[in-house]
């Protein structure tokens, strides 16, 4: 062996990686960001004008936002294995960012996020945490509040009707919520809960809304995942609507349409994709309300006398305010238990314990 | 009030009844002919799709129920096929058959959901429609539904009074005996398949152009198979069938009544009364009548060779 040229190769070799890393961190910056891809899961088709549909026009408004964002959709994935095995074929084809848009997902999710520590999960309506796996949703009462104001403001008949998927807490609060705000303004009003047993059935949907309009219900409300069924069967029967998730429900009931509470999934998932290319995502249970972007209150139909309509955006700036609560006592339940007690109000972040139903709702909620 | 409350619940009763009948008239003449098709949901998925994907484009739903009438015949004929032809396993088949139905109808339907029809509306029949309780009780529906008894006793008329349905039913009793009596086994069980498939597939297109007006993934939620279970109630008679849809169609709708009244019972018993109700008539019939089966349901008539 020749030692002479000991000397020159090794301070070579040392020299020349520091240039090449050098060089790469330089291009690194001179592009801006890397590319990001983003994936999401759905539950049902992103055309359903309902829950799927926001999700999916949250992703596309990121992607509008930042061109460096590359988006992989899959609809109609079931939950369970089948979509760990999505997830995970989006995570082999690059993504660093997971959206599993169904509440059902979370525990695929968990598993999957588990396995890929590198990349960070997004759960909507989720309960849990984990150290790569973040939930997010907003606190929906205080927007069903105000629906039902403008929807006591704008009925002749003074019943309104919901046509609801289960009875499980969070969609009990919505109603218990609508209810109040309709009777804050209308003491005569009764609102009549329905429950399909799933949250996919058009037909029986159908039936369900004939069935509260020969109640002689005049405000059709929907907590299914396309509410297109039954805003169109109230439009049918000239009754009005009040639309849940997606903004562009409305279109299907130019006529009768009140409003609804429709989620902006947008500049929250712009948010997530540039945490997560800048690194300073973090686990975090984000649970938004009036004032978040992604809880909005869509526009209101003709219908709906102007009056009520100062009368709900009054009542929005108390709710953000602080100075009024949704379920303030005394509240009693649809069999007389007496539920808050007089001076106190049933917290918002307590609503995944609401199993009963408010007085004046004719419904049973389990 | 009461009055009104049984003229909802004949509604309620007759639309989601409808659908029933059709797919139940579907299973009864292809099981009358031996062959039990577990695919209806599929063909009934096919229909709706079909239906309401030909409206949407044509803006005319009565040619929405014929496209959706034959694409529902050819999508039976893949089962045909297989089970005639192939002499495959018939509830493999129909499983195959069912879960392709699912796939493919979301694949046709996807770029057409949201869209607006205007669909099957009631027709008021003059005079009748006016009538006190009956009156919209029974003559104001869309013309799928005027069309379905109809179409009950038709069928009825063609199975036991025609020599066509005497050599079907043959057929389904035993492929042997028939085949050597010069009938064409093959021949009518095709033929049988076909006009099953157009049944399943008018069922189909009342649940997408005239319940729902609308399409979504899978929205049979099941129906196929509670018409394969009709059949039973209705011991393969076409003109029973009609009790039986109405009947079940009844318990869909009275449970969606009573709760809309506030009747003071779960939702989650009032959604098994359906099932129930289902259960309880198989476990009286469990033990009656057992000659109402035709003979060699199921089974692959394998040739004479």
């Amino acid at each position: 062996m020749k030692r002479r040229k000991r000397s020159i190769p090794k301070q070579l070799v040392i020299l020349i990686s520091l240039i090449f890393i050098m060089g790469m961190s330089f291009s690194a910056v001179a592009q801006g960001q890397e590319k990001l891809k983003v994936g999401i899961i759905h539950i049902g088709s992103i055309n359903d004008a309902g829950y799927n549909q926001a999700h999916s026009d949250g992703v596309q408004a990121m992607k509008r936002n930042l061109p460096n964002v590359e988006v992989l959709q899959a609809e109609n994935v079931p939950e369970g294995a089948d979509a760990e095995r999505v997830m995970e074929n989006m995570i082999k084809q690059g993504a660093k960012l997971i959206i599993p848009a169904s509440f059902g997902y979370l525990d695929p999710a968990l598993r999957v996020a588990k396995k890929y520590p590198g990349v960070k999960f997004v759960h909507p309506g989720g309960y849990r945490l984990a150290p790569n796996l973040s939930t997010y949703w907003a606190s929906t009462p205080e927007a069903f509040y105000l629906m039902g104001i403008a929807a006591g403001k704008t009925t002749k008949t003074n019943k309104a009707g919901y046509v609801v998927a289960l009875p499980i807490s969070f969609f009990l609060a919505n109603i218990n919520a609508f209810h109040l705000g309709a009777r804050s303004v209308n003491p005569k009003f009764e609102t009549r809960v329905v429950f399909m047993g799933t949250f996919l059935d058009a037909p029986k949907e159908a039936i369900a809304a004939s069935a509260l309009l020969d109640m002689g219900v005049d405000v059709l409300g929907v907590i299914v995942d396309s509410p297109i069924t039954v805003v169109q069967a109230a439009e049918k029967r000239g009754a009005y609507s009040v639309g849940y998730h997606y903004l562009g429900a409305q279109k299907f009931a130019p006529k009768g349409w009140i409003s609804g509470v429709a989620f902006t999934w947008g500049e929250l998932y712009t948010r997530f994709a540039r945490q997560v290319m800048d690194g300073t995502w973090k686990s975090e249970g984000l649970f938004g309300n009036l004032t978040s972007d992604y809880l909005t209150i869509a526009p209101f139909g003709p219908a709906v006398p102007p009056g009520a309509i100062k009368l709900v955006n009054d009542t929005k700036q108390e709710f953000i305010a602080g100075k009024k609560n949704v379920f303030q006592g005394p509240l009693k339940d649809n069999k007389g238990v007496e539920r808050v007690k007089a001076g106190e109000a049933f917290p918002l972040t307590g609503i995944g314990k609401m199993d009963w139903l408010v007085e004046g709702i004719i419904g049973q909620s389990k | 009030m009461s009055e009104l409350l049984l003229v909802s619940i004949m509604i309620g009763a007759i639309q989601s009844g409808t659908p029933l009948l059709y797919a139940t008239l579907s299973e009864t003449i292809g099981e009358r002919v031996g062959i039990i098709n577990l695919g209806l949901e599929g063909i009934m998925l096919i229909g709706a799709v079909v239906g309401f994907v030909i409206t949407v484009l044509t803006g005319n739903a009565a040619l929405g129920v014929v496209a959706a009438a034959l694409a529902g015949a050819l999508f039976n004929m893949i089962f045909a096929f297989l089970v005639i032809t192939r002499r495959a396993n018939q509830l493999a088949c129909g499983l195959a058959l069912m879960f392709c139905g699912v796939g493919l109808s979301a694949l046709i339907g996807a770029p057409f959901i949201g869209r607006q029809i205007e669909g099957l509306n009631a027709i008021k029949i003059p005079v009748f429609s006016d009538l006190p309780f009956f009156g919209r009780a029974f003559f104001q529906h869309d013309i799928l539904v005027y069309l379905a008894i109809p179409t009950a006793v038709v069928i009825w008329w063609f199975l036991f009074k025609t020599r066509w349905g005497l050599s079907l039913r043959a057929v389904g009793e035993n492929p042997t005996a028939a085949f050597a009596a010069g009938k064409n086994p093959y021949l009518l069980q095709y033929q049988v398949l076909f006009i099953s498939g157009l049944l399943g597939g008018i069922a189909g297109a009342h649940l997408s152009l005239a319940l729902a007006h609308n399409w979504a993934e899978w929205m049979t939620a099941g129906r196929g198979f509670f018409a394969v279970a009709l059949v039973i109630f209705a011991k393969w008679h076409p003109l029973r069938a009609i009790a039986g849809a109405l009947l079940f169609g009844g318990a869909i709708s009275l449970q969606l009544q009573m709760q809309a009244r506030g009747v003071p019972v779960s939702s989650f018993i009032l959604d098994m009364l359906p099932y129930v109700l289902s259960l309880t008539v198989l476990v009286i019939w469990g033990r009656t009548s057992r000659s109402a089966v035709p003979g060699s349901l199921g089974r692959v008539f394998q040739g004479t060779e």
